[in-house]
């Protein structure tokens, strides 16, 4: 058993659990449970206008039943989703370490300035005389981003990560196609993210799966191998899913390009590199972002995200339309003639509010700020690797950026797996981190603490961990079974996909 | 930096515990010659006071204070309070997907009424957790009923909104399925049935419609559900303005609907972060994009939700998966949820209602004015209308900005066959002065 002076031990007594004590929830039943008839949380103006007879202007499309929409009244409302909410866990709770998701703090003053009236209440096609802040707004933060990545040209219309590698890979397409060859296949490394072949394929590519080398990166010789004439792009994530930088990312890009195929970067973990280190400068011809996880821009239970695209001048001219543009007067408006363009791939311009937030980060930042974080965020996950390899395999000795990956080895010769780690952390006051993934490493446990927490923090998880390393050799049952202090227990999740129930209906 | 919770002494406490000799010898992995040895040119560090005059200032450079008639997919509709200040809290704000369940019951619940609601309104008997948009749900609904069909074809009506038609064809580029465009009633301005039956044939995955279509017409889906069964192909229904199901018939006979939900208590934001979602037939939920919330029980028999039917999705099949979909717009579709809960079910017919007369009041009072043509006045609408002026609209225009208000979008840019024309929307916002106002100004003295 590992002690040292500098993690704190588990409190532990009546009703306490490191830093959890259990406090009341309330049951709440579903919305259309709690309507009654007559119950009212509205109140239209008086209409200004004639009413109108709906059935002589619209005849038979006229509809002629209700949708059972809840009736309750404003109170109601309110305590229902606050009830609801204190179910969740958050990043507002504690320490949210979920390998590659980056739950970072979400500051508040991004949220207040989304919210401005004249950004949040701009209509998509006022003139653009009308729209010179927002777009103004877009144009910053194109520079900026274009900056931080070292690319040259960029579009933010992506509305997520996965868009985004939609969009970058239609411009890779576009170019082949602008070469001759639209190519046929597209690696990626057997440690990547689910969205990447599921993009290849969308994007009528064939997916070639590349395998890992022994420390868990790109195997030079099997990627020259698999190189070919008909290969159009390597995706890769880097760092990678196992938090470590490809130190030979020169050598991978100059074998790519040997072929004529570009090398795509997965920005997913970019928070290891912001004012440290630019695709741009290491050979990256095309990337996205996700300004969901390292523009601090709020992951809302799901979404919404963004997904911007990055690229080399020479995919510039393939980017969706519109592109903004600057007239000589300096005013800015949307430009549609782009002929090469891959067209669209969403309506409007994209996730605008979320372009605002991020802006808003990158200022409260700076560049000093920008690095600080990145640095912060490195430091805190190699503390956590120092701290925690004692209790746990760490199946790659490489290096760590900004996240650490440990396999289950010595729990699951006791019959504990990640999952059940993962679920007993719940009951030390933290949200678990990514389970069973990257798939290259048997039993996973992904840990991405970000730059967000604290030292009293990370001493309170990594003093967590090693808790329950204790219990799975003590009482693994208590470990098996977890978590015990949630509202709900392990949930049937075989019968909800054998006979889905997806929706409330009314009594018969 | 103010987000960062450490001490420049933690941070060397830190870095000797790790036994590393300075922060930069955590990044000597990266080779020397990548790694950047400057400062990002970006703006300098900035007070949480800056960045809000900083945005202020671009709010008022954006103007404010227009009456507005622009719709085409985009609607303002008045957003009760207590959205934003329950969406807003933390434990809503920055949670993540719910994949852990037992910590995640308020999301997934949320979510779970919001699928019911979206079932309902559409007369759908399932409908998803969301997709980003109205367009890429549309796209994501031709790809779903050419996996069920089987087929590799799409007949798509002109008067589906032209933006979502574009990214319908990016989408559908590189998937081998080539769609045929069916253009309109000049009378109507609902699709042309007859041209739609000779179009779709025995190879038609799907037939894309949206109702009340681009013009803001209602177009007559059992007419083009039956076109379309005919020949087996799925039937989507796309819906741009959601809150015209509070008086407008559901696409019953639709296989699919796809939905932008943004009227449903989501801000205009230029155009984004809105809410996609997909709905349809029971039967084909296993070829459903995006995430699903199914209800279950505990190991004690408690009530609860998961995300179900997972293998479906990106993180377990890759690629074959039924789309690349990952982070979806939860915290919109959490709006949404909370806007028709407010609402309910008397609320939305009534807001629906106000529409309706607004509308049909805007409609007569600006057509009546010299020069002004109303189009398409044979088939119902909800509260989108088109314009036919003899002036153009470059001109009228800029006098309705010079009295504070923007007029309807001019429709030439994708319907050059229309010619001056210009599609308006009167939402309950706009008043009965703004209305007469642009009355008087649309034609000049």
């Amino acid at each position: 058993m590992t002690t040292d002076a500098t993690t704190p031990q588990i409190p532990t007594g009546p009703r306490t659990l490191g830093k959890v004590r259990p406090h009341q929830t309330q049951n709440e039943a579903l919305v259309f449970e709690k309507s009654s008839p007559g119950k009212r949380a509205y109140k239209l103006p008086p209409l200004d206008v004639p009413a109108v007879d709906v059935a002589a202007l619209l005849g038979a499309t006229r509809r002629d039943q209700r949708a059972e929409l809840p009736e309750l009244s404003e109170i109601e409302i309110i305590r229902h989703f606050t009830r609801l909410s204190t179910w969740n866990y958050a990043i507002d709770l504690g320490m949210y370490p979920l390998g590659s998701c980056t739950m970072k703090y979400n500051p508040r003053v991004n949220e207040y300035v989304a919210r401005i009236e004249g950004l949040a209440e701009a209509h998509p096609y006022r003139p653009d005389s009308l729209a010179q802040g927002i777009l103004e707004v877009i144009d910053l933060l194109q520079r900026c981003l274009i900056e931080i990545t070292g690319m040259d040209a960029i579009t933010l219309q992506p509305a997520a990560g996965a868009h985004g590698e939609f969009t970058g890979i239609l411009l890779v397409r576009a170019w082949h196609e602008s070469q001759g060859n639209a190519r046929k296949k597209i690696l990626i490394p057997d440690s990547a993210h689910g969205t990447n072949p599921a993009t290849a394929a969308i994007c009528g590519y064939t997916v070639e799966n590349l395998k890992s080398n022994a420390e868990g990166g790109i195997d030079l010789e099997a990627l020259t191998r698999q190189v070919d004439e008909e290969t159009a792009a390597l995706m890769l994530t880097n760092p990678s899913t196992i938090g470590v930088f490809e130190s030979q990312i020169h050598k991978i890009a100059d074998i790519l390009h040997a072929k004529g195929a570009l090398l795509y970067m997965d920005g997913a973990n970019m928070n290891a590199l912001v004012g440290k280190a630019r695709p741009g400068d290491f050979g990256v011809d095309v990337m996205h972002l996700n300004l969901h996880k390292t523009f601090s821009t709020p992951h809302g239970g799901g979404g919404p995200g963004s997904g911007p695209v990055a690229c080399k001048a020479f995919l510039e001219p393939f980017l969706p339309t519109p592109v903004l543009v600057q007239n000589k007067d300096g005013a800015k408006h949307w430009n549609y003639d782009r002929p090469q363009s891959v067209g669209r791939v969403r309506a409007f311009y994209g996730n605008t509010g979320m372009f605002i937030r991020a802006l808003a980060y990158i200022l409260a930042n700076g560049p000093d700020g920008l690095r600080q974080t990145t640095e912060d965020a490195v430091l805190n996950a190699n503390y956590i690797r120092k701290k925690l390899e004692d209790d746990y395999e760490l199946p790659y000795k490489t290096a760590s950026m900004h996240e650490v990956v440990f396999s289950d080895k010595r729990q699951a010769a006791l019959g504990v797996k990640t999952g059940d780690i993962a679920k007993r952390l719940i009951d030390y006051g933290f949200h678990p981190y990514t389970v069973s993934f990257p798939m290259i490493v048997h039993g996973a446990l992904m840990i991405e603490p970000t730059e967000s927490e604290s030292l009293e923090e990370l001493d309170l998880f990594i003093a967590a961990m090693r808790a329950i390393a204790r219990e799975v050799e003590q009482t693994p049952e208590l470990v098996k079974t977890a978590p015990h202090s949630t509202r709900v227990s392990r949930l049937d999740e075989v019968t909800a996909a054998r006979k889905p129930v997806l929706r409330w209906r009314p009594a018969e | 930096m103010r987000y960062l919770p450490k001490s420049p002494a933690e941070r060397q406490q830190m870095l000797a515990e790790i036994g590393a000799a300075s922060i930069d010898s955590l990044f000597e992995v990266i080779p020397a010659e990548y790694r950047l040895a400057r400062d990002l040119n970006v703006p300098r560090q900035q007070a949480e006071s800056e960045i809000i005059d900083y945005f202020r200032a671009a709010g008022q450079k954006n103007a404010t204070g227009y009456a507005s008639f622009l719709g085409a997919g985009a609607y303002r509709h008045y957003r009760p309070v207590i959205i934003d200040s329950l969406v807003q809290r933390g434990e809503f704000l920055t949670s993540y997907t719910p994949y852990q369940a037992e910590i995640t019951q308020g999301t997934l619940q949320a979510i779970f009424e919001f699928q019911t609601m979206i079932a309902e309104l559409t007369g759908m008997d399932v409908a998803n957790a969301s997709m980003y948009d109205g367009s890429t749900g549309a796209a994501e609904a031709v790809m779903m009923a050419v996996r069920i069909t089987g087929r590799h074809k799409a007949v798509v009506a002109r008067t589906v909104h032209p933006e979502y038609r574009e990214v319908m064809a990016t989408y559908a580029k590189h998937q081998g399925l080539p769609s045929t465009l069916i253009g309109y009633d000049t009378e109507t301005g609902r699709v042309d049935l007859a041209a739609l039956e000779a179009a779709i044939t025995e190879e038609t995955a799907a037939v894309l419609v949206q109702s009340p279509n681009f013009f803001g017409i209602i177009e007559d889906i059992p007419a083009i559900a039956a076109l379309a069964h005919a020949k087996g192909a799925l039937l989507i229904v796309s819906i741009a303005e959601a809150v015209s199901l509070g008086v407008v018939r559901p696409p019953v006979e639709a296989d699919i609907v796809s939905m932008e939900a943004q009227s449903f208590g989501v801000a205009l934001s230029y155009g984004g972060p809105f809410c996609g979602v997909i709905a349809c037939k029971e039967q084909y939920l296993r070829q459903m994009p995006g995430r699903l919330v199914g209800q279950t029980t505990d190991s004690t028999g408690f009530r609860g939700f998961v995300l179900t039917l997972s293998t479906r999705e990106q993180h377990i099949r890759r690629e074959k998966a039924t789309s690349n979909i990952c982070t979806n717009q939860a915290l919109v579709a959490l709006m949404a949820t909370i806007f028709l809960t407010v609402y309910g079910k008397e609320g939305i017919r009534e807001l629906a209602e106000h529409n309706l007369a607004k509308a049909d009041y805007a409609a007569k009072a600006l057509s009546a004015q010299s020069g002004v043509k109303l189009l398409f006045n044979g088939a119902p609408r909800f509260h989108e209308f088109v314009l036919s002026t003899v002036e153009s609209p470059k001109l009228w225009s800029q006098r309705l900005l010079d009295e504070k208000i923007v007029g309807g979008v001019e429709l030439g840019r994708w319907y050059p066959e229309l010619g001056n024309a210009t599609l308006w929307c009167a939402t309950e916002l706009i008043t009965r002065e703004q209305i007469d106002t642009a009355a008087k100004v649309l034609v000049e003295a």
